[in-house]
């Protein structure tokens, strides 16, 4: 599904943000601590108020859809959703399908297996009946993508899922996103990390201030400007592939 | 599975549940009936029932068939719907602001509903059952209004609103000893004490017919929004990402909740604790989803007010305890297993 924003905006925080979102796209935003970029999120998932600005999803405007034809649509991983409910992992997953159910279409067997499939995607099957909370940080974050996959999206946005992960489930996470067949958005903290998405949207101060492929954008220059750090590009030889090592400004002299 | 089978393979529980909810409510209902001052035999309720409801002709005690007829089971009825309808109130709220304390006596709603009808009632701004109602609601609505906006003013944490709330019941209260102290003669001062405190005696008929429609219609909305109000499990945040339209669905609820504490505390007064105590028992029970959750709290809360009634009936002979007053006998204590119980969470 393709995504596009124009011009938008909300306070200071969000400025005149323009982007285009390609069909299955993996598409990273990064920036420094206040950038933006989990407001931006809210925005492109229509749950804030746009101050200024529209997104389309696929030509259609967010505003002229309603909550549930934009969740059936796009689901969102926030930071830190918490629950003081005694929910099990299924319960929590199988929230997902709220967007497709109706007193006339209520929970079924075809909703049962999608939650199967979820629980199974981020590797939670064996502990569908544990309790939330007796799950640690990184397999809350887990459930949670199980539960944005139960939506069945055809964009996923998610704001720095890797957060509270150990490196093992960073990894599994990132490859599991990537091979989702559908468009993804993501605020990522890890420029490492960072550079296996297809495309990145870098964030200054509200504005997205670069836009493109990760070597184009994540240039030592940039890094410099934006992060406030010297990044020392590095050369994997296994693969080819660049690292950065980074380095306080200070000591560059 | 199609839809459809999938539809009645899951009407079998339900309807033996629901089944096995009539009948437990039957069972209080006759306790009610027949437990009291006066004992009444079990067969005078079947003898009434035939007479009233089928047209037999019986020979009745016409003293008995009157203390059963126009006082206990009308009595009975407004005990269960106003069980009913508190618990549901509780559920909601609990769910709704995403706290464990949460239920419409701590927040200050039933000390608003209870200020609204006092005045009503001492002011002459009109008189009757619905006009009491509506001075109810109009003081719950503001008081739930102030408290909200003073949770959100103090930082919106759960401490918060509960102080909030504190705040709220203590200046409604406040306001209900105000007009009674300006208006009431000692007479009048003393029933409304005493009808403050949650009493039933006064319930006649036309009670039941403004308490049962009420509860049923509240109950009716919460049943409509069992997985809305599953979805707030994680937020109003979450709540919207799946596709809830957060703001109507609060609205509707908050007006349902509303709606049934104004018209339960101006019929017998505020009752603490049922709103409170009964979810959380229920989540221990059948678990935190609200399909299951919602009508086994309404069906507790319904029991549970009986046998509260029935108790403040005989707990002292000849003499009526205040309802609100065997509610917080018990209802103190659990309050208490409830804040133990959630001193973990973050």
């Amino acid at each position: 599904m393709r995504i596009e924003a124009r011009n938008l905006g909300w306070r200071e925080i969000v400025r005149g943000v323009s982007v285009e979102i390609r069909p299955g796209e993996t598409f990273g935003l990064v920036g420094p601590n206040g950038s933006g970029k989990s407001t931006l999120l809210k925005l492109l998932a229509g749950l804030m108020p746009r101050a200024a600005g529209e997104v389309w999803l696929d030509g259609a405007p967010l505003s002229q859809l309603s909550r549930r034809q934009i969740a059936q649509r796009l689901a969102l991983v926030e930071q830190f959703a918490d629950t003081g409910e005694a929910l099990s992992v299924r319960d929590a997953v199988d929230l997902g399908r709220t967007p497709w159910l109706s007193p006339l279409s209520p929970f079924g067997p075809a909703d049962t297996q999608i939650v199967d499939r979820a629980l199974a995607a981020v590797g939670m099957e064996e502990m569908a009946a544990r309790a939330w909370a007796t799950l640690s940080g990184g397999e809350r974050q887990r459930v949670h993508i199980a539960r944005a996959l139960a939506q069945e999206p055809r964009v996923l946005i998610l704001d720095e899922p890797t957060n509270h992960l150990d490196i093992h489930h960073q990894l599994a996470l990132l490859g599991l996103v990537a091979a989702l067949p559908v468009t993804v958005v993501m605020a990522l903290h890890d420029l490492n990390q960072a550079m296996m998405c297809d495309r990145l949207g870098v964030m200054s101060e509200g504005r997205m201030v670069a836009c493109g492929k990760p070597a184009e954008v994540l240039t030592p220059d940039n890094l410099a400007r934006i992060f406030r750090v010297r990044a020392q590009p590095m050369i994997d030889p296994s693969d080819g592939s660049t690292l950065f090592r980074f380095l306080p400004m200070e000591t560059s002299a | 599975m199609t839809r459809r089978a999938a539809l009645s393979a899951l009407a079998v529980p339900v309807l033996s549940r629901a089944g096995l909810g009539a009948v437990l409510l039957a069972l209080a209902v006759l306790a009610g009936v027949t437990i009291g001052e006066v004992a009444l035999p079990l067969g005078l309720v079947g003898d009434l029932l035939a007479v009233k409801l089928l047209g037999i002709e019986r020979a009745l005690d016409p003293i008995d068939a009157g203390i059963l007829w126009s006082y206990r089971l009308p009595r009975t009825l407004v005990a269960a719907a106003c069980g009913a309808g508190l618990a549901l109130s509780g559920v909601v709220l609990q769910a709704l602001v995403r706290n464990a304390l949460a239920d419409p006596y701590l927040l200050g709603v039933s000390a608003g509903a209870g200020a609204g009808a006092v005045a009503v009632t001492l002011l002459g701004l009109g008189g009757g059952a619905i006009g009491l109602s509506a001075g109810a609601f109009g003081g719950a609505a503001s008081a739930f209004l102030i408290v909200a906006l003073l949770a959100k003013a103090a930082g919106g944490g759960p401490a918060q609103l509960v102080l909030a709330g504190i705040a709220g019941s203590q200046l409604f209260n406040a306001l209900t000893s105000f007009f009674i102290a300006k208006s009431a003669n000692a007479e009048q001062a003393r029933g409304l004490m005493f009808w403050l405190l949650g009493n039933l005696s006064g319930v006649r008929w036309p009670d039941v017919s403004l308490a049962l429609p009420v509860v049923g219609l509240g109950f009716l909305v919460c049943l409509a929004h069992v997985r809305p109000l599953d979805a707030f499990s994680f937020g109003s945040g979450a709540a919207a990402s799946l596709g809830i339209a957060v703001r109507r669905v609060q609205l509707v609820l908050i007006a349902a909740v509303t709606l049934m504490t104004a018209t339960l505390v101006s019929l017998v007064g505020s009752i603490g604790f049922v709103g409170l105590v009964i979810p959380h028992a229920m989540r221990f029970l059948v678990g935190p989803r609200h399909a299951r959750l919602i009508p086994a709290s309404a069906l507790a809360g319904a029991v549970f007010l009986i046998a509260a009634d029935i108790a403040s009936r005989v707990l002292i002979a000849g003499q009526v305890v205040p309802i609100g007053v065997v509610t917080a006998l018990v209802g103190a204590p659990g309050f208490a297993l409830i804040l133990i119980r959630n001193r973990r969470r973050p």
